[in-house]
């Protein structure tokens, strides 16, 4: 049996899936791997489903979006039209694009590219046989042993994704732009997993987006290793804009080695319930993590940003900033917990989420956790929510600003904080305009998508009647 | 420097426990163990009426259905709860009258302490229910209390002549099924500390307990309630030292504050129990549930703590803020050295109208101190217009101890604003180099420092306590430095 359908998704329902098809999940492991895949199996077994009782999942109840009924395929599902996915891009971006339909890689030309200078991208389960060696070095190093059961269940299962490879001392000119489109008549759950490892002294611009494409429901589990060699700098993004009956449960581990710099920034702009697992692990000294986050949400939208920053090497710096902006019935949960080992000395670490909530029906839970065993550090966290400064507010409208302008100008002034920490001028002037959109409500579905993509791009603006000023 | 530091360290660490003595006095003990035959010698010994008998019970049937809670950052050697003596009373000679009546050697414990009854009685005009292990010995100040119809007295006292009150408002705030440490408290109870305070009254005089564990192997279990009454003020201290033992002791206390519309309760704390040697071994085990209540509007609870002893701190006075427009305050010093471990801090739940909270926790951590602030601010939806600020600092000294801090944010509606910040830091070699370059030996300017990053907190005290405090923290950490 290759495929179930719309089933909850239980433990039962998975053990049953991967003991009646290890053959065909497996089919392009190494020996490794497979045996990194039989002992996941083991440990999934043992965590099974959290629910709000565990400390991790208090907040986000994942009890309705288990239970509702989804296919599973294990084989790629056929597409009429493979060039939808690829309409996702950015206009007037030179990006090399590589597409992921339903969490398999759609290859517009062969399943893995390798490029002039020695960058390897495309499809994960080609590159299984392709590069064994390179996947053994790096599969599954970074999540190691991590007793959390989404990763455990994807490393059981996971048959592709993206793998990408930058060679030491490459310098990506193009940002990689990463798009993952869920397309599907009838419910689906998938699981996919990325490999990107970026070599020592190579650098990497990658935009990771997560679509769909209608308004049907989906579960997705997809986790990503990023390993950052000596001196390597990765740009990455990562753009949710699901609809409001998905699920995503996003998983990163990011492994920086010394000097490593990474700069993150998560932009969740739509989504039914949105977790994001960010883990940075410090593998190296003087390594450097930023990591931005922007949250827009409302009707019964849920987002739930779970970051862990690891300082287990001595001298690094991270920097978290979580902003959101939450209306009607949305909850929005921040969960950073920075962990500062004995050794760690030198450590400079910092935490930030602030949120806005604009009904009286919308929830923040925020907990920005700190965890510190060594003198040395330099460590702070603030957590703030509220609403519209009156005063700021007082100040447009006393000048001619509407209300309602006023307020967009102001939440759009909140948001900049993290869209103008965008290095890239095209993608920034997109995300300005979508979180525009956004906060006016006007980021409505199209049919075939969330997001407006395919249509010709206006400049928006806010309405503010110049005259009156 | 480095090794100057080290040297202070070490001598520091290696300082003795200074209120480490234990007084001999007779003490009557129930049988070793925990059952209901234990719960009903000791409302027997006490002479208890059904009621409490019968809500003792209640609580131990319940705590026989849970399990000790493992979420703490502590680490917890198991505590075989069979192995404790639940009630140890000092043997009463006669019914004392005075002062002059009271066990010498009672009174020489006290002494050493620095806790004098006649001076706080004369110069101070501190009323002091002094208790030694679980039976009130001493109470003085309660002809001058009652004719403000203040009841100060202790708890077995008011379950005797207050039934009434006592039943009304007991397990009001912290319900026996509250936690384990508070299911454990309210079936074992000893004894603690009652007041009450009528409609209008300002007491006059800042009301005081001393406990002490005094005989080994006993747990000692308070239970203190104070009730205000609308538009009352009431400032309360209770301060502990413990004399030194190598087995662990298990220190279960239960506080419950009722403040009424437009009352005020400050309770003020300053914890010394015995924390310990310096590999760890010994010290107490305290686990504490303190809550208040602003019942109606525009009530105050305010909760100060110097917490500098005990081998295990567990403890988070609370307020519930159901009234409208009432306030909580918390403000914390916690100092973790050696093997100290701390997890405490606060809860806030906002359930009125423009309620306000503030919290300041400062943590110190030395040696291989582990210190968490764990709080919980929650604004639920009905609690429009509120406010909350909290600010958390951890200072760490050395690089084998532990600073953590585990913030719980929760709104629920858009007119409130809630503000938390917290910095993590060893104490500033630039303020140090200041200090030194002016002639001001390290040690000093340790204390110093210590003490401008505490005085927030410090200053909240009542005067008779500020000192106290104060001494604590110079003791506690002058010169360790890493």
């Amino acid at each position: 049996m290759e495929t179930t359908v719309q089933q909850s998704i239980t433990l039962e329902r998975m053990v049953h899936l991967f003991e009646s098809n290890r053959q065909v999940l497996a089919s392009n492991d190494t020996a490794l791997l497979s045996e990194i895949r039989d002992k996941a199996f083991i440990l999934f077994g043992k965590l099974g489903f959290p629910d709000t009782k565990m400390e991790a999942w208090r907040h986000t109840d994942l009890k309705d979006s288990l239970e509702r009924g989804y296919d599973y395929y294990l084989h790629p599902l056929p597409e009429e039209d493979v060039q939808k996915v690829f309409r996702c891009n950015i206009p007037h971006l030179d990006t090399a694009i590589i597409g992921q339909l339903n969490g398999w890689y759609v290859s517009k030309e062969v399943p893995l590219m390798e490029l002039g200078n020695g960058i390897i991208m495309g499809s994960l389960a080609e590159a299984k046989k392709k590069y064994p060696a390179l996947v053994d070095k790096y599969y599954s190093r970074a999540t190691g042993d991590t007793a959390e059961v989404f990763t455990a269940m994807n490393t059981a299962f996971a048959q592709d994704g993206i793998f990408i490879y930058v060679p030491a001392g490459v310098k990506s000119t193009k940002p990689v732009q990463l798009i993952n489109v869920i397309h599907h008549y009838e419910n689906l759950f998938l699981q996919s997993r990325n490999l990107i490892v970026i070599g020592d002294n190579a650098s990497l611009s990658l935009v990771h987006c997560d679509d769909s494409y209608n308004q049907q429901a989906s579960f997705s589990n997809i986790v990503t290793e990023i390993f950052l060699g000596e001196n390597a700098f990765l740009d990455h993004y990562k753009l949710q804009n699901l609809n409001n009956n998905s699920t995503l449960i996003s998983t990163v581990y990011f492994q920086l080695e010394a000097a490593a710099n990474l700069e993150s920034h998560y932009l969740s702009l739509n989504g039914g319930l949105l977790r994001n697992n960010i883990r940075v692990l410090f593998n190296g000294t003087h390594g450097n993590a930023d990591i931005y986050g922007l949250y827009l949400m409302d009707r019964r939208q849920h987002i739930d940003n779970h970051v862990f920053v690891d300082h287990a090497s001595p001298d690094c710096t991270s920097n978290e900033i979580f902003k959101g902006i939450l209306d009607e019935n949305a909850h929005g949960v921040f969960n950073g917990h920075v962990l500062v080992r004995r050794n760690s000395t030198g450590t400079d670490a910092r935490q930030t989420n602030k949120n806005i909530l604009l009904t009286d029906t919308a929830r923040v839970n925020s907990k920005p956790f700190l965890e510190i065993y060594n003198d040395d550090v330099k460590c702070s966290h603030g957590s703030t929510t509220g609403q519209l400064d009156s005063e700021a507010l007082f100040y447009l409208r006393q000048r001619g600003i509407g209300e309602e302008s006023a307020r967009m100008l102001l939440m759009f002034a909140f948001a900049n904080e993290i869209v103008g920490k965008i290095a890239i001028p095209q993608l920034r002037q997109r995300i300005e305009d979508m979180v525009k959109k956004r906060l006016q409500g006007e980021l409505q579905i199209c049919e075939q998508c969330v997001l407006h993509c395919s249509t010709p791009e206006q400049p928006v603006e806010f309405k503010i009647d110049m005259s009156k000023i | 420097m480095e090794s100057d530091s080290n040297k202070i360290i070490g001598e520091f660490t290696q300082g003795d426990y200074k209120y480490g003595f234990v007084t001999d006095i007779d003490t009557e003990f129930a049988p070793r163990g925990l059952t209901e035959d234990t719960i009903r010698f000791i409302s027997a010994k006490k002479q208890e009426p059904e009621f409490l008998l019968e809500f003792r019970l209640k609580a131990f049937r319940h705590w026989l259905t849970m399990t000790q809670p493992k979420w703490a950052h502590l680490h917890i050697d198991p505590i075989n709860f069979q192995d404790i003596i639940y009630y140890a009373a000092p043997k009463k000679k006669h019914q004392l009258e005075n002062l002059d009546q009271v066990d010498p050697d009672l009174l020489a414990t006290f002494n050493k302490l620095g806790i004098s009854l006649e001076e706080q009685k004369k110069l101070s005009g501190v009323a002091v229910d002094a208790v030694i292990d679980s039976v009130s010995v001493k109470t003085t100040f309660t002809e001058t209390l009652s004719k403000y119809g203040i009841i100060f007295c202790s708890f077995s006292e008011a379950v005797l002549k207050h039934p009434n009150l006592v039943k009304q408002y007991m397990g009001s705030v912290v319900p026996y099924t509250d936690n384990f440490f508070a299911s454990l408290n309210s079936a074992v109870f000893s004894d603690g500390s009652f007041c009450y305070i009528p409609k209008g009254v300002r007491c006059p005089v800042e009301l005081s307990t001393y406990f002490r564990i005094n005989a080994a192997n006993t747990g000692q279990f308070e239970r203190t309630l104070i009730v205000a009454e609308e538009g009352s003020y009431v400032s309360y201290m209770e301060g502990c030292t413990a004399p030194q033992r190598d087995e662990n002791q298990l220190h279960a206390a239960i506080v419950e504050i009722v403040a009424m519309k437009d009352a005020e309760v400050k309770y003020s704390t300053v914890q010394n129990w015995y924390p310990g040697d310096k590999n760890g071994k010994g010290g107490i085990y305290n686990f504490v549930t303190k809550r208040g209540i602003c019942k109606g509007s525009n009530a105050k609870i305010s909760w100060t703590q110097v917490e500098t002893g005990s081998a295990i701190t567990w403890k988070y006075p609370s307020c519930i803020l159901l009234g409208d427009n009432s306030v909580g305050e918390f403000y914390s010093v916690a100092v973790t050295n050696n093997h100290q471990q701390a997890d405490t801090g606060t809860k806030m739940q906002h359930l009125g109208k423009n309620t306000r909270s503030t919290i300041i926790s400062k943590g110190i951590s030395a040696g291989k101190g582990n210190n968490s602030y764990r709080g919980l601010v929650r604004i639920t939806k009905n609690a429009v217009n509120s406010r909350n600020y909290s600010q958390c600092d951890s200072l760490l000294l050395g690089s084998q101890c532990g600073a953590h801090t585990f913030p719980y944010i929760q709104v629920e509606n858009k007119s409130s604003i809630v503000e938390h910040e917290a910095t993590t830091s060893k104490i500033s070699e630039d303020q140090l180099f200041y200090c030194q370059q002016r002639g001001i030996d390290m040690e000093s300017a340790i204390g110093l420092i210590v003490n401008g990053y505490a005085k927030e907190v410090l200053k909240q005290l009542p005067m008779e306590f500020a000192v106290e405090a104060q001494k604590l923290l110079s003791i506690s950490l002058e010169g360790s430095v890493g």
